[in-house]
């Protein structure tokens, strides 16, 4: 990106003012090498969303931003419904409530060496993974209302976990205000035989080990040091997410001209959050969330079986669950006052700092926890919202590493086979059916994700509690 | 990244039957379908989608498969016509490689040929999630006798 259209805020945070028809500025959180390196798109994109009605304080863009639809991926923006606000179902995103749970093993890392191929392709086989893959579970019409509905609560109710599990997921495994009626015939068709199932492209479950710990204090109170073992599961809602956002992308791109809306760009497809249509989304996109909290819960029993097979001593107690394309009504301080507003977080984590409400008690006193996921050849990090998080962004924070190159320029540049060799080398299992695969999901297609938790750091987004490091990545 | 979203002038190539083509988007991938009606380009952009997935040569066509779709415009029928074949891979777990398509302004209906997706033989890749309305071009040549359409697939 050419940065001399930007106005440096500070090393970290830098600021395209309003001009044409943008309401507010829009602002971009990255040091200045990873700003170079984003594409000139991501610039466009969420200038366009500050054009947006009903849009407050300013449109953000996180550190790991690359090019999406509408908004930009890890695209930040709230609405005001009482000042015309909108909904925006490219705001979201297709795989809606995309999210990472963490899940911490109770092992250190010589308890899985020994074991550590056959613990992989038993996790491989447990988990349903891939094009075509299904789940154990077929669903009739009820009982994708009662999934829908209850989410993870539902999945507990069903067997699929612990009820002690739900208090470390957001929403506390249950989005309020889902409406299963909005789910159309075709997003439930799809869905049906796809509980409990991974995905592919950038999905994965990955076995992980700390290898950093940035906050002794923080860490050793949450019980973690370096050589702990963590799972990470990073999917969402499957097929039904993905037919929701496509329905209503072309519903609301349709509609627009009826709303008065003109849109810089029709992946921006938005219409107002108080009209029906804006109501059916939020309804619809609820319900959505409730699919991928109640999917990773049926992942996470599915890892525990597989652990328990080969490692049983292993506990696998939920740490956190966070999901990242989502909107959200909350309360934020915004122009001197507290108001209600719809954040949509695109490829973006919530970041709450502490004391607030929504997290669970244990973790209130640290602030929220970012799940931020990387690559299968370089790390995740966690990290943990803060009180100066809490007024930067409407709390939200990076997601990911960010792609750096397309698919068909990393399936040129790399050959599957030749990675996992070389990654086990460097000691990371990897388990995919497919090799092109895992090409196009070649570590150096991606940004460099501790550049991006140390930006998220630096821009004071949160702070860094934790790196974790690849030892098995079972991919779709 | 993507360097790329407008469709390059099929003339130029100096080649006239029809194909598809993949061009690159920074997350994803765009898929583009050139063929001597509107028709042809949609089925050849069908088969784009499908390479997005796996090699289409794969793809035995041996269980058929009808769909149809309507919608405001012609390139949002490029848009649904896709995300319908995405329904169809995703609630049959299928893969298609062969597509019949006849539209008639803005509805659209086909018979699609594949099988049940087999990870062993035709590894995919990756998983289609919906055909976006990104780099959504269509009919730019099509008084030189082309038809070129194409879209972004979010994957």
């Amino acid at each position: 990106m050419n940065i001399s259209k930007l106005a440096r805020r500070s090393d970290y945070s830098w600021e395209m003012p309003k001009r044409g028809d943008m309401r507010v500025p829009a602002v971009i959180f990255a040091g200045e090498s990873l700003i170079r390196e984003m594409d000139e798109k991501v610039a466009e994109q969420i200038s366009n969303v500050a054009c947006l009605p009903g849009i407050v304080e300013a449109a953000y863009a996180m550190p790991d931003a690359h090019w999406g639809y509408g908004f930009p991926i890890g695209g930040v923006a709230a609405f005001d419904p009482d000042e015309g606000g909108v909904v925006s179902a490219g705001g979201v995103g297709f795989d809606i409530s995309c999210g990472v749970r963490a899940l911490k093993t109770g092992l250190r890392v010589p308890e899985i060496e020994s074991v550590r191929a056959r613990l992989a392709r038993t996790l491989a086989a447990a988990i349903p993974a891939g094009v075509g893959s299904t789940g154990s579970l077929h669903l009739d019409d009820r009982e994708l209302d009662r999934m829908l509905e209850n989410g993870a609560r539902w999945a507990v109710g069903r067997g699929f976990g612990r009820p002690d599990d739900l208090d470390r997921v957001e929403e506390r495994g249950r989005m309020e205000g889902a409406d299963p009626a909005e789910i159309s015939r075709q997003a439930r068709r799809r869905q049906r035989d796809e509980m409990g199932t991974l995905g592919s492209g950038n999905h994965y479950m990955e076995v992980q080990r700390v290898s950093l710990v940035y906050d002794d204090r923080a860490a050793a109170a949450m019980g973690f040091s370096v050589g702990d073992v963590l799972v990470s599961l990073h999917c969402g809602s499957r097929g039904l997410g993905h037919q929701v956002g496509t329905e209503f992308v072309s519903r609301m791109a349709e509609a627009a001209p009826r709303f008065g809306l003109t849109l810089p760009e029709r992946d921006l497809a938005c219409a107002p959050i108080k009209s029906p249509l804006g109501q059916s989304y939020l309804g619809a996109m609820r319900a959505a969330i409730n699919c991928a909290l109640a999917n990773r819960q049926i992942l996470t029993h599915l890892a525990r079986i597989a652990f328990a097979e080969v490692l049983p001593q292993a506990s696998l107690d939920v740490f956190y669950d966070v999901s990242h394309n989502t909107c959200k009504l909350e309360e934020h301080e915004a122009g001197g006052r507290r108001r209600s507003l719809y954040v949509h977080r695109k490829g973006a984590t919530r970041a709450f700092g502490p004391g607030r409400p929504e997290l669970p008690e244990a973790l209130r006193p640290f602030g929220q926890p970012v799940l931020i996921g990387g690559t299968m050849g370089t790390a995740s990090h966690i990290l943990l919202g803060t009180a100066e998080s809490e007024k930067t962004a409407f709390a939200s924070a990076a997601h990911g590493a960010g792609r750096a190159m397309s698919r068909h320029q990393a399936a040129k540049q790399w050959r599957g086979a030749q990675l996992v060799k070389e990654l086990a080398s460097r000691g990371v299992l990897i388990e995919s059916p497919s090799m092109r695969g895992v090409a196009e999901e070649a570590p150096g297609a991606y940004k460099d994700v501790d550049a991006v938790a140390e930006a998220t750091e630096r821009a004071g987004l949160a702070r860094r509690l934790l790196r974790l490091a690849p030892m098995i990545c079972v991919k779709g | 990244m993507f360097r790329q979203a407008k469709a390059m002038d099929p003339i130029k190539t100096k080649r006239r039957e029809a194909r598809w083509e993949h061009f690159s988007h920074g997350a994803d991938i765009g898929v583009r379908g050139i063929g001597p009606s509107r028709d042809k380009a949609f089925e050849q952009a069908a088969l784009a989608l499908t390479a997005v997935v796996c090699n289409p040569k794969r793809v035995k066509p041996v269980q058929r498969v009808t769909v149809s779709c309507s919608a405001a415009d012609q390139e949002l029928l490029l848009v649904a016509w896709l995300n319908a074949v995405i329904a169809e891979m995703s609630a049959r777990k299928m893969l298609f490689s062969r597509f019949s398509v006849r539209s008639r302004g803005l509805r659209l209906k086909a018979v699609i040929k594949g099988e049940k997706a087999d990870p062993r033989r035709h590894a995919p890749a990756v998983e289609p999630k919906g055909a976006t309305l990104t780099a959504l071009d269509i009919g730019r040549w099509r008084q030189r006798g082309l038809w070129t359409v194409q879209c972004v697939v979010d994957v």
